[in-house]
């Protein structure tokens, strides 16, 4: 194992006014290129933990190492500079440009003009958004979610090694979150930085982290892990009931459908008679049969009612499948594919859309009780 | 106790442009009465002798002077004083310093230039600080005001991305308080330049010299042209400062 990025040994953040400290003895390590995510109650000073990692708070005591050296060594706006850092209220400089936005650390850091103009076009198609259109505008200019893209790009901007972010996709409204989380998961594949990521949602703790701190009151570490760990083995009943009743459902967001054992119903392929169709679905367990097309695409689902229905061809009997799962998709997708399915099950098919098996309810069932 | 009263209109586009046009409408207004008086009423040798072209020249300068230089040294107090109260550690400070201003507001403008005078005597410079005195609290209000109302989370991203204090000052909070604290400025520029008609009674010159002759020698046009002359230069200094307000306030907000 690596040496950590960042070391927290033994911090305390009390105030002289005697209320009770903000940190509690805090022992925290982060490794190089993991998404930590630290999760809490409102109050349990998770984002005091994360300003005290650059310094925006000072430590009543211990230690803060970020990358084997002491951060109260170094003077805090330089250290600063070397570390990302994005807030729930974004905090775009209204009087500048996006570009001047996106210049900030480079232009602190001296860096040379025609190098920051090339990284202020790189930082927006980093985060999509089009250079021509967005260099010149202001911040009010911008959406809610357009704005925090701008946060996330000017926070890259200087290449730093470290980025911490204060619920970042907080205060955006969420069909907008869920787009903004997923384009960040890919960029970090792509970037492999080292963040520590406050929030106080669970699903978002969940989605976003390599491994999970879930902290109580005076930033008191209830668990430290890996989502699925924590999800299938909770410390502690603060845990649990931080978790929800939902656990089990919050898990379906880790696993993939190509975890599944599929399930092979009946296959017919037109042009198939009636009778032999019929044939097919008597002599299997399964209702219903799947009729392919010739590229093997799953077209529609067919039961006996539906061949006795009707006298029309077979490619019009039967109800039509409407979406398909991949076995990228989570069990979460799966399970509200089979839910919305006229048939209880969802038909699974390769990138494109050739038929590879079928997810019931029950394959479903055994993946999750396997686990426990 | 802080009496911190906000002191910001609501500037839309509209009040804006209508800033800049008010001004200068109800300069022209009293131009025109100011001409008519002079044209069409009864103006004998006395009111003659007191609006002599050179006195009126030299009374104006004095009036300009006055306004100008107290509003200056007002900027140069008030500024700096409200960046130090806004600082950490300082609010038993600010809190102290608003409320007395608040009272030396509440004060007579006469009556402060008279106190002023029995410490300072006569002259043009009694008058200066008697008025900076007066018109300090606009200025010191709204800097701090302006400053306070700089959005706390755009300071925040500043100080984690390695703005140092000054560079906060400097760049951020400057910047986005620069309309309200040229606010506070445009109201003491026209209170300075208003009460500068009080100034002949300390021996600081001024147009209200005109004024007062015109009501001691019973002459109404005299006072009439006296006090128009007076209005349409704080006017002309409220109309300057808009535009500076127009255009020295950044882009984007």
């Amino acid at each position: 194992m690596s040496e950590p990025l960042i070391r927290l040994e033994g911090v305390v953040k009390s105030y002289t006014n005697g209320a009770p400290a903000a940190v509690r003895n805090l022992n925290l390590e982060v490794e190089r290129g993991e998404v930590l995510v630290l999760v809490g109650p409102s109050g349990c000073g998770k984002s005091t933990t994360l300003r005290l990692i650059n310094r925006l708070i000072e430590p009543t005591s211990g230690r803060i190492i970020l990358d084997g050296e002491d951060v109260t060594d170094v003077d805090p706006s330089q250290l600063r500079r070397k570390i990302g850092y994005v807030i729930q209220q974004v905090g775009l400089f209204p009087h500048r440009t996006i570009a001047e936005n996106i210049a900030t650390v480079p232009k602190l850091l001296g860096w040379d003009k025609d190098k920051i103009e090339a990284r202020i076009d790189e930082m927006l198609e980093l985060v999509s958004m089009d250079p021509e259109t967005y260099r010149d505008r202001y911040p009010k200019e911008l959406s809610g979610g357009q704005a925090q893209r701008v946060g996330v790009a000017r926070a890259l901007a200087a290449d730093p090694d470290v980025l911490l972010m204060d619920e970042p996709f907080g205060a955006i409204d969420p069909i907008t979150r869920d787009r903004l989380q997923n384009e960040f998961l890919r960029l970090q594949q792509e970037l492999k930085k080292t963040i520590v990521f406050v929030t106080h949602d669970i699903d978002e703790a969940i989605k976003m982290g390599n491994r999970i701190a879930i902290l109580r009151e005076g930033s008191e570490i209830a668990q430290l892990d890996t989502p699925e760990a924590i999800l299938s083995n909770p410390a502690d009943e603060f845990v649990e009931s931080f978790l929800g009743s939902g656990a089990i459902l919050k898990g379906l967001t880790l696993k993939k459908v190509r975890d599944i054992d599929l399930h092979q119903v009946p296959i017919l392929r037109a042009p198939v008679g009636r009778a032999e169709a019929l044939k097919e679905l008597h002599e299997s367990v399964d209702q219903v049969a799947l009729l392919l097309d010739d590229k093997d695409k799953p077209i529609r689902w067919i039961d006996e009612k539906a061949l006795n229905r009707t006298s029309q061809p077979i490619e019009k009997a039967g109800r039509p499948v409407t979406v398909d799962l991949q076995p990228e998709d989570t069990l979460q997708d799966a399970l509200t594919t089979m839910l919305q399915s006229s048939v209880g099950m969802a038909a699974v098919t390769d990138s494109k859309g050739k038929y590879l098996g079928c997810c019931t309810i029950e394959s479903l069932a055994k993946l999750i009780m396997s686990e426990g | 106790m802080s009496v911190v009263a906000p002191n910001i209109r609501a500037r839309t586009p509209l009040s804006e442009r209508l800033d800049l046009i008010v001004s200068p409408v109800f300069a022209i207004i009293l131009a025109v009465i100011g001409i008519a008086v002079w044209q069409y009423s009864d103006i004998d040798e006395t009111t003659r002798a007191i609006l002599a072209p050179e006195k009126i020249q030299r009374q104006l300068f004095e009036t300009i002077l006055l306004g100008f230089s107290s509003s200056l040294l007002v900027i140069i107090i008030a500024i700096p004083l409200g960046i130090l109260v806004t600082r950490k550690g300082f609010p038993r400070l600010k809190n102290f310093l608003v409320d007395t201003l608040g009272l030396a507001q509440a004060l007579p403008a006469y009556g402060l230039i008279v106190i002023f005078f029995s410490f300072m005597g006569a002259g043009i410079n009694t008058v200066i600080l008697a008025l900076a005195t007066f018109s300090l609290l606009p200025v010191l209000r709204n800097t701090i005001v302006g400053l306070e109302q700089v959005d706390k989370s755009v300071i925040d991203a500043g100080r984690g991305m390695g703005y140092t204090t000054r560079q906060i000052l400097l760049h951020i909070e400057l910047p986005l308080s620069v309309e309200v604290i040229i606010a506070g400025i445009r109201t003491a520029i026209v209170i300075n330049v208003g009460m500068s008609a009080l100034a002949f009674l300390v021996g600081g010159g001024g147009l209200g010299e005109t004024i007062n002759s015109g009501l001691k020698l019973d002459r109404g046009p005299a006072i009439l042209i006296g006090a128009v002359m007076v209005a349409i230069l704080a006017l002309v200094f409220d109309f300057l400062s808009a535009l500076a307000q127009k255009y020295l306030k950044p882009k984007g907000l």
